[in-house]
């Protein structure tokens, strides 16, 4: 089993190396000069010239890649060519704030998805079941902005005045410091990512509220309620959790739609401004981050399905 | 954009108890899928949703100036005003006209950008667990490189290189459908390969590309095609999510994700010019999304029976 999660952690390192390859070709096939493109048309040569040599834009892409994936790991993301400064400053504290929103879903989410979809398991077949089957498949169905608008019209704007549709923080104040800007965008995320976790913690509840042991207990006569929580949910949380997983690594992607709806400034919002001004730099290490964060959540999740199978716990 | 990536299994397979009493066998047994489809609740709502927006986004950029007046990027009136039925929009264009003609190139790009990811992810799928061994690992694991990447993301790096246009938008979507559909394609082809027919048709000395082609692809078509749907959901959220965060479509085209972002500033003061896109794409995707439900419930039942 040990071999098996260290083999997965290889390939997650290889699979970043690629993600980063990729990120980084990306800059190699964008037409025009960053370094004019910072300093401006009437930049003297001199000055270009300076910059392209601290920008290591004189060096061979290999070289130039090898000493961007360096900077990565001691937090040296380069320049951008929007501001000028340093692109980690530009984006240390967004980074907070949007990991502040996923958790926030995160927290919502999981709790509210896997006892939804066990009330829809205990009760298949019946009228609430079927409620709860059809709002999942429309609800899977919306992308995030339009689920966002939604709410925004129902909540801030047109039908109840009661939340602020758009962050707004002072320069200096951080986000969560006005906790109702928070509510709109963290109920987005989770209702993004419920009806998933319904859906795969009602299937697996159901299939093992049909096993033999399930059966077992209740002809022993253990309380119905134990038996849904101290028999079957154990044993169906464990494929759940994987899933639980795989929807919070979608978060760090789905985040930036929502950010940009609710103009949240976290690295979602950071990213598409990037890339409505061609900020290559901070499009690189926006979209690095978030697929670092990504891999490694999918590398938590397969860990997870490892360590919950049993026919692998006892093979080692 | 990019609705979470799931198993396709998790999304769209039926699960045991949550149907209506299936249909008596006898009578299921040689319905063509288009029946089967039709047979359930979730099926008819699907057609009846998709079909509705589908002909407002094909019939609306012809009926659009005959019915509003105006066409989608004249200026009607100033920005903002009640003029015609739905009023007018940031720029004093007319809603309504801008609603009618909105839906047609998203529906396009959405459908090519499925129709590619559905071919080359089938292509790729197939031969992967077709040849299995080397080839099939190559394969899988250039897969993960692509799947590392958020969709949203990876369609964004696209953007920023290339430019915000169309041709970007349906390439760089249906290849990030690509990968997932392959993992489809190659488990279903996985589970054909060792069926009796493949065999003979290997000792026959049928060439491989046909063996894929003739046998193994019309074997696949259950799972492929609830794929197909489940994927066109995800395209449809995907290209307009892009036109809605302004990378999409460019001004002054009329189109549903844009005409969200154009007109969300006056939510309160005139909402039509974001309601009547929403709904749309609202109704489309969960049309379509119905509509996959149905189709993997419908095979499901194939399937049940050929066992």
């Amino acid at each position: 089993m040990v071999k098996l999660i260290l083999k997965r952690l290889l390939v997650s390192v290889f699979i970043l190396l690629a993600v980063s390859v990729v990120v980084f070709a990306a800059t190699l096939l964008l037409p025009g000069d960053p370094a004019r493109a910072i300093l401006g048309q009437q930049a003297t040569e001199e000055r270009l010239a300076a910059l392209r040599t601290e920008m290591h834009l004189d060096r061979s892409p290999v070289e130039r890649y090898l000493l961007w994936l360096g900077g990565l790991f001691v937090g040296n993301f380069g320049t951008s060519t929007t501001t000028g400064g340093p692109v980690a400053g530009l984006l240390s504290e967004r980074i907070g704030a949007s990991l502040i929103l996923m958790l926030c879903a995160a927290a919502i989410a999981v709790p509210v998805g896997v006892a939804i979809g066990i009330y829809s398991a205990l009760h298949r077949g019946t009228r609430r079941d079927q409620a709860v089957t059809w709002s999942t498949l429309t609800l899977a169905a919306l992308p995030e902005f339009v689920i966002g608008i939604v709410l925004v019209t129902l909540f801030a704007t047109s039908v109840f005045r009661v939340l602020p549709a758009v962050t707004m923080s002072p320069p200096g104040q951080q986000v969560w410091e006005i906790p109702s800007q928070l509510i709109l965008p963290t109920l987005t995320l989770a209702l993004v990512v419920i009806p998933y976790i319904i859906r795969m913690m009602r299937a697996t509840m159901a299939e093992v509220m049909d096993s033999g042991f399930v059966e077992m207990a209740r002809l022993k006569g253990v309380p119905e309620r134990q038996v849904i929580l101290r028999h079957a949910f154990p044993h169906a949380i464990g494929p759940v959790a994987q899933v639980i997983a795989i929807q919070l690594a979608w978060l760090a992607g789905g985040v930036v739609v929502v950010e940009y709806l609710f103009r949240y400034p976290g690295l979602g919002q950071a990213l598409i401004d990037a890339v409505a001004f061609r900020d290559v730099q901070v499009v690189q290490a926006v979209s690095i981050i978030i697929a670092a964060v990504y891999v490694l959540v999918n590398l938590v999740a397969d860990v997870v399905g490892i360590l919950a199978n049993p026919k692998l716990r006892s093979a080692s | 954009m990019s609705t979470p990536d799931l198993d396709p299994e998790v999304v769209a397979t039926p699960e045991p108890g949550a149907v209506e009493t299936p249909p008596k066998e006898s009578a299921t047994r040689s319905r063509p899928l288009p029946a089967r489809v039709w047979a359930q609740t979730q099926g008819k709502v699907g057609v009846v949703l998709t079909a509705a927006v589908v002909l407002v986004a094909l019939a609306g950029p012809l009926l659009a100036p005959w019915l509003t007046g105006y066409s989608p990027t004249e200026f009607a009136d100033r920005p903002f005003q009640s003029t015609g039925v739905f009023g007018t929009d940031n720029l004093g264009r007319s809603v309504g006209a801008r609603f009618l003609a909105g839906g047609l190139l998203l529906l396009a790009y959405s459908v090519l950008a499925t129709a590619l990811g559905l071919v080359v992810g089938c292509t790729i799928g197939m031969i992967g667990g077709y040849a299995g061994g080397r080839t099939d690992s190559v394969i899988m694991r250039l897969n993960d490189i692509v799947l590392a990447f958020p969709q949203l993301v990876l369609a964004l790096l696209a953007i920023v290189v290339l430019g915000p246009h169309g041709w970007v938008l349906v390439t760089v979507i249906g290849l990030t459908h690509a990968p997932r559909i392959a993992r489809v394609a190659r488990a279903a082809t996985l589970g054909v390969v060792s069926e009796d027919y493949i065999r003979a048709a290997e000792m026959y000395a049928v060439p491989r590309t046909r063996i894929l082609a003739r046998e193994v692809l019309p074997n696949i078509t259950g799972p492929l095609s609830v794929e197909a749907g489940l994927r066109l959901t995800y395209s449809i959220g995907a290209i307009a999510s892009l036109s809605f965060l302004g990378l999409g479509m460019q001004p002054p085209a009329a189109d549903w994700g844009l005409m969200i972002n154009e007109n969300r500033i006056a939510l309160s003061v005139q909402p039509w010019g974001v309601i009547l896109p929403v709904l749309a794409i609202a109704v489309l995707t969960i049309g379509t999304n119905l509509l996959a439900d149905a189709v993997a419930r419908a095979t499901e039942s194939t399937t049940v029976e050929a066992s």
